[in-house]
């Protein structure tokens, strides 16, 4: 069966992944509507509200810096409203 | 799957080239945004239900999806799939002529609690005492959301509700033990909060030949939350994270859940029966012999 | 559309000694329906449980379901997967499914409701004939829209009317509904079944454009559009919700006139070509009555009563009671010596009130009605047809 999802006391867990693997993040704006599960959630917490507004007024998630995500997708699998998900880049690929 | 193996499985992409939303595909894109609230769970669980679709590998030209009516019943006009909206409460029986009329078909019946459970809980027990293969994701949100929040058959004792406004004081239903005593060959319990469980367990139930019930507890932020003074999605998420147990294989009539109380999460049922049909064939079978030409509407299928 | 001839396996080709409700179930084989779902009530039973009986022989199945709205939603569940299907009920089953009525009506589900009338209203008179049922057909589903509603008058006609409300439902893509009344379910008579290959049927309007053109609710010039069953790769979706030709909910007002104006267009633009009645003695006749299903062969039978009083009588019967056949009753009430219509049916004026409505005062129409448990007795007919030749008789003194 599976694990829970990794909560803090598992990130170092993550942390081994992420030397082998980095990755980022896409997020269709105007479809947030800002409830912050993404943020809440992500394991290495990578995530943060964007300063701005979407067209329907939500302030929608960012990446903090480019180095922590590790491209796990529970951001994607959290979102109600298909607005963001996450990829990996392995390492070795063209950046 | 482990959070590894999950990672290895994710979507890979170059800085240049992000490969599209895996679960674009799944959707009518052309609909979005959707109607529901923000931070409502239902959006999650779709997210849940079209990865473990994906991962599956099931030809989605052979899947369906009915739903009744509610917020829930708005999930079949948003997935890119042969997709019915049908009336209130009678998903389950619009499925089950759908699947013994091609048996080909992987029918997933996608609803609420009141839709399934209230107006529709004599077919929901009907069709888990035939075991009609058929996959029920009952989304759980303690109230009747689209017509404002009212009492639903799940709503916990002392909630309040726009027609218990001094709070219930009804038994609600606990849904995996219905599933079970009605006769369902897998039952499975998860929140919104727990999405790589469900989505895994959504896998086995796709898999699963018979009656499969999955209950996805979820928020209603804007009607069931508000009127409790629970907060917003996030802090029903953070209830569903601290009080949340897995054990699996529970025994169902322990499962109930009290107002703000522990939920006990897992899979509770997974038992081998014939279905209706494995059962209809054999029986025909014995009694008819070779005059029997099969449970199948084939003619009418190949048109 | 090209029609195409009944699948042999289903047509049990003979002359045959069958009751109504078994007719009507030979009917259903004929027309290639392969999928019933049914809950069980008197006097309606005797079709599925012929159908169960008959239909594991022939590849296709009946399913008891737990109630009339399972029933009435398990067939359509059964035609979006490919099936030809029905269901059969009475009364109190009638009223249950009056939703799922409505349903196929909005989403264009072609499939065929049996309504074996009994006295009510409520449980009523069980097992004793009414016809009285006729507007809650018309009207019983809540919202603007139009079915088809067929009345045999004896178990050849429950067979040749099941066949034709099979056909119909294909056609326009609406419910159907056989309104039979207990005494024709019950009446048990010769039953003469043709050839598959003389019984035309009415093949499903499958699209031919490929998925990426098809859109389910595009109408075709006659306002039906195309059919796609699930599994087939054209993901399309289907609600009972006000929609847009895609078939996405599209909840305004603009919307909501081309929808419901279309469903309604599309029975009401063929209502002359749906009409079939059956004429007798209207050639010189002063006095119509006007009757279906069971009572009008006991008004046949008062006609040639009236005939041997002098009293110049004949008989319309409408097969196709809805659309009612309007044109036809027009042209009558046109006639030079026309004395004024009279209403038989089994029940305390229904069709009556669209006759009413139909001629708008210009000539006379008296209503011969019953409270049902039995049918009339020609006397009763007679005495409203010669009142009636004397009502017309003073107001042209």
């Amino acid at each position: 069966m599976l694990e829970e999802p990794a909560s803090e006391a598992q990130v170092p867990h993550v942390q081994t992944v992420v030397k082998k693997v980095r990755g980022t993040i896409h997020v269709t704006q105007n479809r947030c509507k800002g409830c912050g599960f993404c943020i809440a959630f992500c394991p290495p917490k990578v995530l943060h509200f964007s300063d701005e507004f979407n067209s329907h007024g939500y302030r929608f998630p960012q990446l903090k810096n480019q180095n922590g995500c590790t491209g796990c997708d529970l951001c994607g699998l959290y979102c109600p409203d298909f607005a963001i998900y996450g990829v990996m880049q392995k390492q070795g690929k063209k950046q | 799957m482990t959070e590894e193996q999950m990672i290895a499985a994710a979507p890979e992409g170059c800085g240049e080239c992000l490969p599209p939303n895996p679960v674009e595909g799944f959707l009518r894109s052309e609909r979005m945004p959707h109607i529901w609230c923000p931070g409502c769970g239902i959006g999650t669980t779709v997210n849940c239900f079209a990865r473990a679709l994906l991962q599956a590998k099931l030809d989605l030209n052979k899947v369906a999806v009915v739903s009744g009516i509610g917020c829930t019943g708005r999930v079949a006009g948003y997935v890119n799939l042969d997709s019915f909206h049908t009336t209130h409460g009678r998903a389950i029986p619009f499925a089950t002529g759908m699947k013994l009329a091609n048996p080909e078909l992987t029918v997933v019946v996608y609803s609420g609690d009141g839709d399934l459970i209230s107006i529709g809980g004599n077919h929901f027990i009907h069709a888990a005492r035939r075991n009609v293969d058929v996959k029920i994701i009952c989304i759980n949100n303690f109230t009747y959301g689209m017509t404002g929040g009212q009492l639903a058959p799940t709503t916990p004792v002392t909630a309040i509700s726009s027609t218990t406004p001094y709070g219930c004081y009804e038994q609600p239903f606990n849904l995996p033990n219905l599933a079970e005593s009605a006769g369902a060959v897998y039952v499975a319990r998860w929140t919104t909060y727990h999405v790589r469980q469900l989505t895994h367990s959504i896998g086995e139930a796709l898999r699963k030949k018979g009656f499969s019930f999955i209950e996805i507890v979820s928020q209603c932020p804007t009607l069931y939350e508000r009127r409790n003074k629970i907060g917003d999605g996030l802090d029903m998420m953070e209830y569903f994270k601290e009080s949340s147990v897995v054990k699996h294989g529970a025994p169902t009539r322990e499962v109930g859940i009290g107002f703000q109380g522990p939920i006990v999460v897992g899979k509770f049922v997974d038992i081998e029966r014939p279905t209706f049909l494995d059962l209809m064939d054999k029986q025909m079978t014995r009694t008819l012999d070779a005059h029997y030409t099969g449970s199948v509407v084939e003619q009418n299928v190949r048109g | 559309m090209k029609r195409t001839h009944a699948d042999p396996s289903g047509v049990l080709t003979g002359k045959h000694f069958l009751d109504g409700d078994q007719a009507c179930c030979e009917g259903a084989l004929a027309a290639g329906c392969r999928f019933a779902a049914g809950y069980p009530i008197t006097p309606s039973t005797e079709i599925v449980e012929r159908f169960a009986q008959r239909v594991p022989q022939i590849g296709g199945m009946f399913l008891q379901m737990e109630d009339e709205l399972a029933a009435s939603i398990a067939i359509q569940g059964a035609v979006w997967a490919g099936a030809k299907s029905f269901t059969v009920t009475s009364g109190p089953g009638f009223s249950l499914m009056m939703e799922h009525i409505g349903y196929a009506a909005m989403t264009e589900t072609p499939c065929v409701f049996v309504n074996v009338q009994r006295g009510g209203p409520s449980t009523g008179l069980p097992t004793l004939p009414a016809q009285a049922d006729m507007m809650q057909a018309r009207w019983g589903s809540h919202g603007d829209y139009e079915i088809i509603a067929l009345c045999p008058n004896s178990p050849q006609e429950c067979f040749d009317l099941t066949v034709h409300a099979f056909n119909l439902s294909e056609q326009f893509r609406v419910p159907v509904l056989v309104m039979m009344d207990e005494c024709v379910g019950h009446m048990t008579e010769k039953v003469v079944i043709p050839p598959a290959e003389q019984i035309e049927v009415y093949p499903r309007r499958y699209t031919t454009l490929p998925p990426a053109e098809y859109q389910a609710f595009k109408a075709e010039a006659d306002l039906v559009p195309q059919f796609a069953r699930a599994g087939e790769g054209y993901h399309f979706h289907v609600t009972g919700l006000t929609h847009d030709e895609h078939g996405y909910p599209a909840m305004n007002v603009e919307p909501q006139r081309r929808l419901v104006t279309r469903l309604m267009d599309k029975i009401r633009c063929s209502a002359d070509a749906l009409a079939r009645n059956e004429e007798y003695r209207l050639e010189d006749a002063d006095v119509v009555v006007i009757a279906y299903g069971i009572t009008a062969r006991v008004a046949m039978r008062a006609v040639q009563m009236a005939r041997e009083q002098g009293v110049r009588a004949g008989l319309l019967r409408p097969l196709v009671v809805w659309p009612f056949p309007q044109k036809r009753l027009r042209e009558l009430a046109a006639g030079k010596n026309f004395a004024g219509f009279v209403v038989a049916e089994l029940n305390c004026g229904q069709v009556f009130y669209e006759v009413e409505r139909l001629v708008a005062g210009h000539v006379p129409v008296l209503l011969e009605g019953h409270t049902g448990g039995t049918v009339h007795k020609p006397e009763q007919i007679l005495d409203t047809i010669l009142r009636c030749a004397n009502v017309a008789a003073e107001v042209s003194r």
